[in-house]
Order: structure tokens, then sequence, then C-alpha cells
């Protein structure tokens, strides 16, 4: 049945840049399946580990002074919303990997607060992902992911973890928060890979 | 074939009728078929379905008493919502749309219960509080109450006229813009307020936005009341 | 974003579970607190709902529908519990 009078909030007109069952969404919604962690500075890290040549970290201070880049992305989040020219500053992916090559095929992003999420190692290098810590011009806000996330803007954006601590390398894949639930394990949003089997 | 409808059940929901509470809140009574009945303080959760197939999904208090019969909500119209204003400035009677329940076994209250209760709400939180209220008058209770409102202006206050001949005394507290000639509090809910009004002792409910009653829960605890006293609901947007 | 809680799960989860989930009494595997889902942190992250323990914050329950499934899982709770009549 249908309620005489209801639509959507939203205008879903398809185009080039909108992948399949997306809308364009001015804002940025905060979706979070848990509360903004707190950790401060002097005492965060980032993390390469796991089936690695080398494991190697990051404090923030040494993380800062790594070569950064300001992509200008497309996002896409798997509740249909997508937004257009977002802006960042942080560190190419590739860049942390220099001279250390991967063992495994399959990485798991994990976090603050204990979210994971697990990506094919070839959709986190060649360009295509970032370990960002600023936003639109300014600091990346908390409730956004700050004070870094991990931005992977070819596949959903629940791919592209908040309050990211590292990348832990496998050699088979290892279904993180949302993909034990039933999401992909990939997530192309052109493929429309939302859920498993799809 | 079973003819039981379990309150899991989607089912359609007809307006009945619909009469504005505020500038932007109505109240909806519904003819829900198989109705059977509620207790004061539960939800009902509806969801309208657009013609290409969209679907959207909200929780709203039912604001009548279990003996009122028809369930009744009431629903507050949100800046830049998609279903409220749908509730608020489309809704007609004989409109359909499905719901589901009610729901609720903690955030209730019985005219059996004999506690003191004392009762807080943060904007449209007096909806399922309204509805304890609505009960206890109707039972001819005694059982010791009294209500907080906490309210942005006049304007906002949802049952105004109704909550005079309510049968519990009511403190109302504006946080934007009071009544000319208002000699009652004009701040957001703090810790001297509830020391000042509150009810100790019984059992608490409070109900509106997430950061109310977080706020006002803790302050209780630090005044002393026992947290399993004390029953929340928080309110989301839309 | 703000967080609800238990009573907002109740519609979703009255599908998977018979009894009343507000008055589901839950211990948590985290940190041992015991309590009534009613009273537990619900995030609606669009994508699932994640209720989380108000002492410790840790997962007690998570659910998400998609691709014509609900799933559910609960390890974050060690025992649940409701009052029952005697058969």
């Amino acid at each position: 049945m249908t309620t005489r009078g209801f639509h959507r909030k939203r205008d879903t007109t398809p185009g080039d840049r909108l992948p399949p069952g997306q809308y364009l969404e001015r804002g940025f919604p905060v979706l979070s399946a848990g509360p903004t962690p707190e950790t401060a500075l002097d005492e965060w890290t980032f993390r390469i580990a796991g089936a690695v040549e080398e494991e190697r970290t990051w404090t923030w201070e040494e993380f800062q002074a790594l070569e950064s880049e300001t992509p200008t992305v497309d996002i896409h989040c798997v509740t249909t919303w997508s937004k257009f020219d977002t802006t960042w500053e942080g560190v190419s992916v590739d860049t942390l990997l220099e001279g250390v090559e991967p063992l495994g095929g399959y990485v798991t992003a994990f976090s603050d607060g204990g979210y994971t999420t697990n990506l094919p190692v070839e959709d986190i290098t060649g360009g295509r992902a970032w370990v960002v810590y600023g936003f639109d011009g300014d600091d990346l806000e908390p409730e956004h992911g700050g004070p870094a996330r991990l931005l992977v803007p070819h596949l959903y954006f629940w791919k592209s973890a908040k309050w990211v601590r590292g990348l832990y390398f496998r050699e088979e894949d290892d279904p993180g928060f949302w993909e034990t639930l039933g999401y992909h394990d990939r997530g192309d949003p052109w493929l429309e890979q939302r859920y498993q089997g799809d | 074939m079973s003819s039981v409808i379990r309150a899991t059940d989607w089912r359609v929901a007809t307006v009945a009728a619909i009469a504005p509470e505020t500038p932007r809140a109505a109240t909806l009574t519904l003819d829900v078929p198989g109705w059977d009945g509620h207790r004061a303080g539960q939800h009902l959760d509806v969801r309208l379905t657009a013609e290409d197939g969209y679907r959207a999904q909200r929780s709203y208090s039912i604001a009548s008493a279990p003996e009122d019969g028809r369930p009744m909500i009431t629903v507050e119209e949100l800046f830049d919502g998609e279903v409220s204003p749908w509730f608020v400035q489309v809704a007609r009677e004989g409109d359909e749309f499905e719901v589901r329940g009610p729901f609720g076994g903690w955030f209730v209250w019985d005219a059996g219960d004999t506690e003191p209760i004392m009762l807080i709400a943060g904007g449209s939180g007096l909806v399922p509080l309204m509805s304890m209220l609505r009960h206890r008058r109707n039972a001819g209770s005694e059982t010791p109450a009294k209500l907080l409102v906490s309210a942005r202006e006049a304007d906002d206050v949802l049952y105004a006229r109704e909550l005079e001949r309510i049968g519990v005394e009511v403190v109302l507290t504006y946080t934007r813009r009071a009544p000319r000639d208002w000699t009652g509090y004009t701040r957001r809910v703090d810790r001297a307020m509830l020391q000042e009004v509150a009810l100790f002792g019984g059992r608490t409910y409070i109900c509106g936005p997430t950061t109310f009653v977080e706020t006002v829960a803790n302050h209780l605890v630090a005044l002393g009341e026992a947290p399993a006293q004390i029953r929340t609901e928080r309110f989301g947007g839309g | 974003m703000d967080h609800l809680d238990g009573n907002a799960a109740a519609g979703e989860l009255s599908e998977v579970f018979a009894l009343d989930v507000t008055t589901a009494v839950a211990t948590c595997a985290g940190c041992g607190t015991t309590g009534p889902l009613a009273q537990a942190m619900v995030y609606e992250a669009g994508m699932g709902t994640v209720l989380r323990c108000p002492a410790c914050d840790s997962v007690l329950l998570r659910y998400a529908r998609g691709g014509g499934q609900l799933r559910v899982e609960m390890r974050g709770v060690t025992v649940l519990r409701w009052r029952s009549e005697p058969r």
C-alpha cells in the first residue's frame, strides 16, 4: 500500500556521477555505530602490521611529517546518499607502504572504539586510498572520524573507517563489523555491491 | 489461518481524525484493525510508503490513555524532517499508513502502580507522559505525581489547557521565550531546579531528546536518586 | 550523532523475540553489568542498529537487514533474562 502525499525528501535524478540507487546529498550525515572516541594526539599511533615484510608505527607528529596530498573525491554511502567533490588532506596509503610489501591479499582497517572493516589490498593501493586528517580545509572533526580516518572513495563509505588506527594485512579475508552483519566484503558502488552475495 | 494479529505485524491504520495541538504539532486519532489496547507510555512504529516504493519508518508515543479507545499519536513537525511534516501538514481524515505495535514494557505506567511518580518532559517528550497522566486521571488514582515540562516557549507546550486540569502539579520552564508576566523558570532544567521541584524517592520517568534525558538523569543520580528508579525514553529526529 | 535507548529497538527486535525486548534484562559480556535492554544505548547507524552497554559502551547486540536477510549478533550478551510464569 502507499500513503497519499508522501514522498522522499531528496532528489534521485541519476547522472553520470551517481552510482545506481544513490541520491545527491548536500549535507554530510553523521552515522555511527557507537560513541565518538576521544583519543589524545599524544597517545595516537598508526600501525601497519600483520602479513607485511616489516611492521611500522607512526606517532601523530611523525605522521604529520609524511608527504601529504589533498584529494577531491565523490563519496557514496550504502544508505544511498552520495556527496560530490569532497576535499580531504592526508597521507596516501602508498606512501605508508613505501618499501613494504604486503604479504597477504587482504587488509583489515581497525579503529578506536573497536570498528573494523575488511578490503582487498588492491583497493587501498595504486592511489586509491588515504589516511586523512583534514576535511574541507579544516581539521577532520571527531564526529566525522577525526583525528584521522581511512578514505577509500571508490568503495562504499563504510570502508572508509573513522577513527582509524592501523591496517592489518592478512592472507585470508576477515569480515569486519558490518561485513559480519551481511554487508559486502568489497563494496563497489558501481556494481551495487551492498550485501554479501551481491 | 490464524486470525490473531501480532503486535509485530504491520497493519494499515486509517486517520480517523486530526486536530492541531500547537502551531507545529497535531494529534491524529487512528483506526487500527484488531487494536487490542495499550499501556500508558507505549509507542507505535509507523511506516509510510511513497508511490515509487520509498519507505520511511519512525516511532511515535501513544498520547491517549488505554481506556480512551482508539489510539492517538501526537506528532511534532521537525525542521527538515521527512516524516513528521507529512503527519502535521499533509495528513487528513481517511489517509492510510502502516503501524506496528504497541511496544514497550519498561517505559510504562499502570494505575495499579502505587509508587509516587515524577514525570519530566523535554518538548514532545511530554506525549507518553500525557498518556500516563490521562490514565491516572481516568482511573481516579491518588498516586502522588508531578510533572515538569521544559519547552522553548508557550506555543510549544503540548496539551497546555488540559494540563491545567490533569490533576497534578505541573511546573513549566521556558528555555527561549517566556510569556509576558511569567514569574516561573526561564532556563534549561538543571540540578538546582530539580532539587526544588522533583519528587524524590518514587519512580521517575524522563522523556525527550537524548541530551535532555541524559542531563536530567545524571542530575537526579547526583542528587541521590537510585538509577534503577529512573526510567528514560530518548527521542530521535525525523 | 545522538544515540537513543532500547525503546527505539523494540519494534525491530519484536520480529525476533517473542517476549518484550524492552524488559529483557541483559548481562553485559564486557563488564558484567545487568539491566533492562530498554536502557541500552542504541545507535541507529543507517546500515544497522547497535545496542551498547550503558556502563561500558561495549556492544551487547547488533542487527542489520540486507540482501533478504536479517542478522542478529549477540556475543556481547552473556545472559538474557525475562520474567516468566511457572509452567
